[in-house]
């Protein structure tokens, strides 16, 4: 009944601040559930949450809001916003009912925060004087901004050293394999792996950041922050309706993407299906495979305008292949140039396209990163990969060796963090991440 | 040290060849308003002009036709380039720039890359003032090209008889002698490291680190040995004097496969430029941040030689840049010239300092230095291909 209403932040109650620190006179979201006549518990009452305040509240647009709730996790097919905070957790509890609880409060938590409320029952201000706020309170007054929260888990989440955990035996899926050694890799571990990734994406890099770091605040006592990256601008479009952004190298990236209109081609290259036994809790699921690549601009930056053409395959400015036509047109890989075809063999066109990799492709969601400097005068810049494949060891390793000893751009790259985490599929109301797996 | 693709022996051929044609899309007309329009289609090369003033000319040519085609201003006698532009696919457009004396040119488009082309006469005028254009430029080329290729061959040279030698040391387990020609013997190596990376077949079995390695590769060549000669302190199994030998009778041959692919090898002025700006980026990546010699720590060995390199293909060009650019001949002397001073406080004996003895503040100072001669060294192609 409220659902579709948002109160704006800006009119949070405050009726706890100025009640002089008792306890807030507001309804909490809990009662008002039950006036709701709700039968669900703590999950769907995210679907209410602040909205239970609407009777007062001017209604906002929702159309900055991404939906939750579906066959799989927001943020992958989700049309590419411009902005990414991204982290993975080490798990520091061995209980399996506690894992599940904290799953259940993050859930709740980005339910909320997708719908561009304050997370918690009393939200950032709404809650006792003397009591911390639950919702950290960056994102007052700033709207949804198309958040999406996509959840993801490690192999080192179901088994460790020592064994299997969380009663996890038998459901590592096949595919979550751990990548191999690339040629030039200079993996950093601070940068690397994770028990359970967190990919918070939104137009607003505020909304984002909010939504990690009071995510990161639930999980206190239960996972700590391994690596966190923030990425200031999308590399990739994922949607036929948006305009091909570009790399730091300066050059459009991801022109061939798979789209969000392309259902057959996600269906075929990013979707689990068919998956039986102890492995089907990853039907309508993903592999996120990241990477931390950081690239060296400055040598780039020095680079004749023709190498860096020739290394790209593509014009720069309008983002043609060199065998001629416009951005959208398809490469010809055989047109004959001088000394070799005009695409150059070792472009990295050439060698990313599905052509040359058994017609395999991949979703990319990668965004652009600068993380200061490293001490000699230059920016730590570069491109934080992300990609989301049916199965990284067809859609992802053999690709990734092939560029990584064929690709003439290699020479400008070096991979400094990496991760692949299964991607369990949506929910629905009363769900929460995850639950397939433990189910 | 990247790893050369083995595709790359090919392509770094025709992209350097490429480099020829000086696409320099963002160079200034100096003369203001005149870029010459060229359309080229399946049978017809169409220039917006038949007469314009000489000096540095430029050419926009458009392909409209379906096949790749290429654009080259030729001399009277219709066989010396002045310039081309080669590999524009169709519908694209491309920048040449040239330098080019007060004469008589032909021009030619060549749709499909075949034949003499679709020719045309082209009359250049006076050149603007201040725009004075040597006539000899093409001697100078020459000149340039022969003088570098005479540096590679004598550093091939050095290098199969260091190589012999080092790895005679490193076979018979005399590793103090081993360990003091290695950072020497690579120099030659490392002097001429754009060349010898162009080989991609050659460069990962001489010159690969061990994290340049794909998953099952066998690891060979230099860093190898360097491995072997200054091992980590826990979790390494030695070397066996069968397998040091075997090592070594590798890095041999190889060595001699670079030597005779070099010896025949010509070049063009943008080779050199770019080989020099290349050589700098190496230092840049790798020699700076202590990363090419991670076991050894004789980084500035390396670092001299690519400088060597870089410098020696510079003072090659001089006499062309002198005439295009001669600001950026000045600038350039200066920061090699500081460069050298910053390298030279690190020289111990015949060698240098080891880079781990290096602290903080010197890396940074050797890194800003670096930068300051690269950024104007990437300019160098531009101004002497014209």
């Amino acid at each position: 009944m409220f659902g579709n209403r948002k109160v704006s932040k800006a009119s949070a109650p405050k009726n706890a601040t100025e009640s002089g620190g008792g306890p807030a006179r507001v309804p909490s979201r809990r009662s008002l559930l039950v006036a709701a006549g709700a039968g669900g518990l703590g999950i769907a009452a995210g679907a209410l949450g602040h909205g239970a305040f609407a009777a007062q509240a001017q209604e906002t647009s929702t159309s900055d809001v991404v939906p939750f709730y579906g066959e799989h996790q927001a943020g992958i097919a989700t049309p590419m916003q411009d902005r990414m905070h991204i982290a993975a957790f080490d798990v520091t509890i061995d209980d399996r009912e506690e894992l599940i609880a904290l799953l259940k409060d993050w859930t709740a938590a980005i339910e909320q925060l997708m719908r561009g409320e304050d997370v918690g029952e009393f939200g950032a201000t709404g809650g006792h004087y003397d009591a911390p706020p639950e919702d950290t309170g960056e994102a007052i007054g700033l709207s949804a901004n198309h958040l999406s929260v996509t959840l993801g888990f490690g192999r080192s989440l179901f088994e460790n050293a020592s064994g299997p955990r969380f009663g996890l035996e038998g459901k590592i899926p096949d595919a979550l394999e751990d990548l191999p050694h690339f040629p030039g890799d200079a993996l950093e571990e601070s940068r690397s792996g994770g028990d359970i990734v967190i990919q918070a994406c939104a137009d607003d890099p505020q909304v984002a950041v909010h939504a990690v770091r009071n995510l990161i605040r639930i999980a206190f006592g239960k996972a700590r922050v391994r690596w966190s990256q923030i990425g200031f601008g999308r590399t990739s479009s994922t949607s036929t309706n948006q305009m091909t952004p570009r790399n730091l190298f300066g050059f459009k990236d991801g022109t061939s993407n798979l789209k969000a209109e392309e259902q057959k081609a996600l269906d075929e290259h990013v979707w689990v299906s068919g998956a039986t036994g102890k492995q089907s809790w990853m039907n309508g699921g993903s592999y996120l495979v990241a990477r931390r690549i950081r690239m060296h601009i400055e040598t780039w930056d020095r680079s004749p305008l023709s190498d860096q053409e020739n290394i790209i395959g593509r014009t720069k400015r309008e983002g043609a292949p060199l065998s001629g036509g416009e951005e959208f047109s398809e490469p010809d890989f055989a047109m004959p140039g001088r000394g070799g075809p005009v695409m150059p063999v070792d472009s990295h066109v050439a060698l990313a396209h599905p052509s040359a990799n058994n017609g395999v492709q991949m979703l990319r969601r990668g965004f652009n990163y600068t993380d200061g400097s490293d001490g000699l005068g230059r920016l730590d810049a570069g491109l934080f990969f992300i990609a989301f494949v049916v199965d990284p060891r067809t859609h992802f390793v053999p690709m990734q060796n092939n560029m990584a000893k064929n690709d003439a751009l290699q020479e400008y790259l070096k991979h400094t963090g990496s991760g692949l985490f299964a991607v369990p599929p949506g929910i629905g109301e009363g769900g929460y991440l995850g639950e397939s797996l433990f189910a | 040290m990247k790893l050369a693709s083995p595709l790359h022996a090919t392509v770094a051929l025709s992209m350097v060849a490429m480099g020829l044609t000086g696409c320099t899309t963002n160079t200034p007309q100096a003369d203001g308003d005149g870029s010459i329009q060229v359309t080229s289609t399946a049978d017809a090369c169409t220039l917006s002009s038949s007469t314009a003033p000489g000096g540095t000319v430029k050419f926009t040519v458009k392909n409209e036709g379906s096949q790749v085609t290429e654009f080259y201003l030729l001399a009277q006698d219709g066989l010396r380039i002045i310039g081309e532009v080669e590999n524009i696919g169709p519908g694209l457009s491309r920048d040449l720039v040239v330098m080019a004396p007060e004469g008589e040119y032909i021009t030619a488009c060549k749709p499909g890359m075949l034949g003499d082309g679709i020719r045309a006469n082209l009359a250049l005028g006076p050149a603007p003032a201040g725009q004075g254009v040597s006539t000899d430029r093409a001697e100078k080329q020459e000149q340039a090209t022969t003088l570098y290729a005479a540096y590679v061959k004598d550093q091939t040279e050095q290098l199969v008889t260091g190589t012999k030698d080092f790895t005679d040391a490193f076979a018979a387990g005399d590793k103090a002698k081993a360990r003091e020609l290695y950072p020497s013997v690579r120099m030659h190596w490392e002097r001429i490291e754009p060349i010898a990376e162009s080989f991609g077949d050659l460069d990962p079995i001489l010159d690969a680190r061990e994290a340049d390695l794909e998953k099952g590769q066998d690891w060979t060549g230099w860093h190898r040995a360097e491995k072997d000669l200054w091992p980590p302190a826990t979790g390494y199994k030695e070397m066996s004097g069968e397998s040091r030998a075997a090592l070594g009778k590798q890095m041999v041959s190889d060595t001699d496969e670079l030597y005779s692919r070099t010896r025949d090898m010509t070049y063009t002025p943008d080779q050199l430029a770019n080989g020099a700006k290349e050589l700098l980026d190496e230092v840049a990546t790798g020699k700076v941040t202590g990363e090419e010699e991670i076991w050894s720590h004789t980084d500035l060995w390396d670092f001299q030689a690519n400088v060597d390199g870089a410098r020696i293909a510079y003072e090659d060009l001089k006499p062309l840049l002198v005439d295009s650019d001669e600001e950026l001949d000045a600038t350039l002397q200066k920061n090699f010239d500081s460069l050298q001073k910053l390298l030279d406080q690190h020289k111990k004996g015949d060698g240098f300092a080891f880079y781990d003895e290096l602290d903080e503040a010197q890396v940074q100072e050797l890194s800003t230095a670096v930068d300051a001669l690269a950024e104007p060294l990437s300019k160098l192609t531009a101004a002497v291909v014209k």
